[in-house]
């Protein structure tokens, strides 16, 4: 019998390995383990993400074709961990105050975390299906996390019985895939699909719709983003913090990865699906956040907006179009690193509060934070010289490249009425009567606060490092 | 008569429609919703098999073993959430959740 070659997969194995270690330590250390399992739980992340840089950028594939890495899997993967790690730093104070400090808590990131990896790195439908619900299950014990709330469970409910939906339906997409092509390997799929004179049949096409469907609810895209604005506001903030970051990275990752790989050939078939999904999810993005009083609920609509703009680069299908995915996708990510940082520091004398009026009147209590929010809403709004402006005009110039002007003159204009209720939130805290202000900021926010607002505000200065990594990672997908 | 592909798949799709309108339609019990998912996953699991018996090709059914694996482990979580819930709201009726709308 041969043995695959174990080597590739080394971050992956090491993290599996790791989560358990941390579950042992944490059953032995007992109650007061949470913050040791938290650190821990970062330093491995954090070891992950340097194996996956100093293992090998060529396309290498394993496991009998279940798993390959290269340059585009390593990017998503650095991006996803850290992303992971921020939010679990973000997460230890918040817990032990609200008396959420349990050692499961960061273990359950680190193993959804681990699903993440084996989704990016999928080269078939059954390890990508493994991955999705490896990664699905641990968040819908996450998002249930504050066993004693009824919110919490009730978006713990809510996002179970609406992943469960969207795992079916992608279920049953593979399963006509399968059946119309004979194979579940991407590889296989690629050479059948290039093959001379071949027709995507109706039961192949139903087959990637709903394959399109179950990957669409993954990264909340229109019309599968029910889920988004109660799961966000019922779950814990850091909870929130980490929904809005990590996954919506490797959904991206999976739904880049097969639709440039496998499907690329057919790109007539899925075009304009993705773009029916990214103008559905830039105009819902857009206008139905305009009447949100509560901010987690905001940043809800705010990131199913930002997915939209995220897949206007997918559907352009070029090299560029993948390049700016990658760059939005980590600007995005940075962003709401920031951001979530100062809602965690929303916090009165009675608690935690959420409501955007809550915020009047920072500028003069708090003239360092309101100064870091509104650098990010200016950005998220997309306004010229921060970092989501050029997010959005690489996605943007990559679709008119591509000959898609509708789509991107659609995103503009969203973008136009998207920045309404950003620079709302800069007007009520400039411009509006002092409220009760907040409690002093924990100094591990107001590092990650300074240093995702530096990277937001002066990134025009030097993009050339992002820019060359993510187009030397977009290359990869079009050999 | 043969019992031939076709009648398998319609069988699945049957099956799968009824798991999504279970899904929508219910208004009693979060319990139902439940079974309705199982249901697709069964759905799934009939077109792969019927699929891979009939190309002779083993690897749906090594697919339809996998999704059995996680269908039993997403029907625990699923019920270990329906339990928490139920200890905070003491009703488990699907017109009942709606603490958050908007």
């Amino acid at each position: 019998m041969v043995l695959p070659e174990f080597s590739y997969a080394l971050p992956e194995i090491f993290l599996a390995v790791a989560a358990m270690a941390l579950l042992m330590l944490g059953v032995f250390k007992g109650k007061e383990s949470s913050r040791t399992v938290s650190w821990a739980a970062v330093a491995s992340i954090l070891v992950a993400a340097g194996l996956v840089l100093t293992g090998d950028l060529e396309s290498r594939i394993t496991f009998n074709g279940l798993y390959q890495t290269d340059a585009f899997t390593a990017f998503m993967k650095v991006l996803a961990l850290c992303a992971s790690a921020i939010a679990i730093i973000m997460s230890m104070d918040y817990n032990s105050r609200e008396k959420l400090d349990r050692f499961e808590f960061p273990i359950l990131m680190v193993i959804a975390t681990l699903g993440m990896m084996v989704m990016i790195s999928a080269n078939d439908l059954m390890s990508l299906y493994m991955g999705i619900e490896l990664m699905s299950l641990s968040l819908y014990v996450t998002a249930a996390f504050r066993r004693d709330s009824v919110r919490s469970t009730e978006a713990g409910l809510k996002y179970f019985v609406l992943g469960a939906l969207s795992s079916g339906m992608l279920l049953y997409g593979c399963s006509l895939i399968y059946g119309y092509t004979g194979t579940t390997n991407f590889t296989n799929f690629q050479q059948i699909f290039a093959a001379e004179g071949f027709e995507a049949g109706i039961g192949l096409i139903v087959g990637i719709v709903f394959l399109i469907a179950g990957l669409a609810f993954k990264v909340s895209a229109v019309p599968f983003h029910m889920w988004t604005p109660d799961v966000y506001e019922g779950v814990p903030t850091p909870v929130t913090a980490f929904f809005a970051a990590a996954p919506k990275v490797a959904g991206m990752a999976l739904f880049i990865k097969t639709f440039m790989i496998p499907f690329g050939d057919l790109i007539a078939q899925w075009q304009q699906v993705i773009v029916f999904i990214s103008v559905a999810s830039m105009i819902l993005g857009a206008f139905a956040a305009i009447n949100q009083k509560n901010i987690k609920r905001l940043m809800a609509y705010s990131s199913i907006g930002h997915m939209g703009y995220a897949l206007v680069g997918l559907a352009a299908g070029t090299p560029e179009g993948v390049r700016g995915v990658l760059v939005y996708l980590t600007i995005y990510v940075i962003m709401n690193i920031g951001t979530f940082a100062i809602i965690l520091s929303m916090r009165q004398r009675n608690g935690m509060v959420e409501e955007i009026g809550h915020l009047a009147g920072l500028g003069k209590s708090r003239p360092m934070m309101a100064l870091m929010l509104m650098i990010f809403m200016f950005s998220l709004a997309g306004i010229p010289p921060l970092a989501g402006f050029f997010g959005k005009f690489y996605v943007f110039v990559s679709a008119v490249n591509a000959g898609l002007y509708a789509l991107a003159i659609i995103g503009l204009l969203t973008s136009v009425v998207g920045a309404f209720y950003y620079i709302r939130i800069v007007k009520i805290m400039y411009f509006d009567e002092e409220a009760e202000g907040f409690e002093p900021v924990n100094r591990t926010l107001a590092v990650l606060m300074g240093a995702s607002g530096l990277f937001t505000a002066l990134f025009f200065v030097y993009p050339a490092p992002l820019l060359s990594g993510a187009a030397a990672a977009a290359e990869v997908l079009f050999r | 008569m043969e019992i031939g592909l076709a009648h398998y798949l319609t069988v699945s799709a049957i099956l799968l429609t009824l798991g999504i309108f279970g899904i929508f339609l219910n208004r009693k019990n979060v319990i139902v919703i439940l079974m309705s998912v199982e249901l697709m996953l069964l759905a799934v699991n009939i077109n792969l098999v019927a699929f891979s018996s009939f190309m002779g090709d083993l690897a749906g059914q090594v697919f339809a073993l996998f999704i059995l694996t996680v269908a039993a482990g997403e029907a625990a979580i699923g019920l270990a959430i329906l339990v928490v819930y139920f200890r905070n709201r003491g009703s488990i009726a699907v017109e009942d959740i709606h603490h958050m709308k908007g």
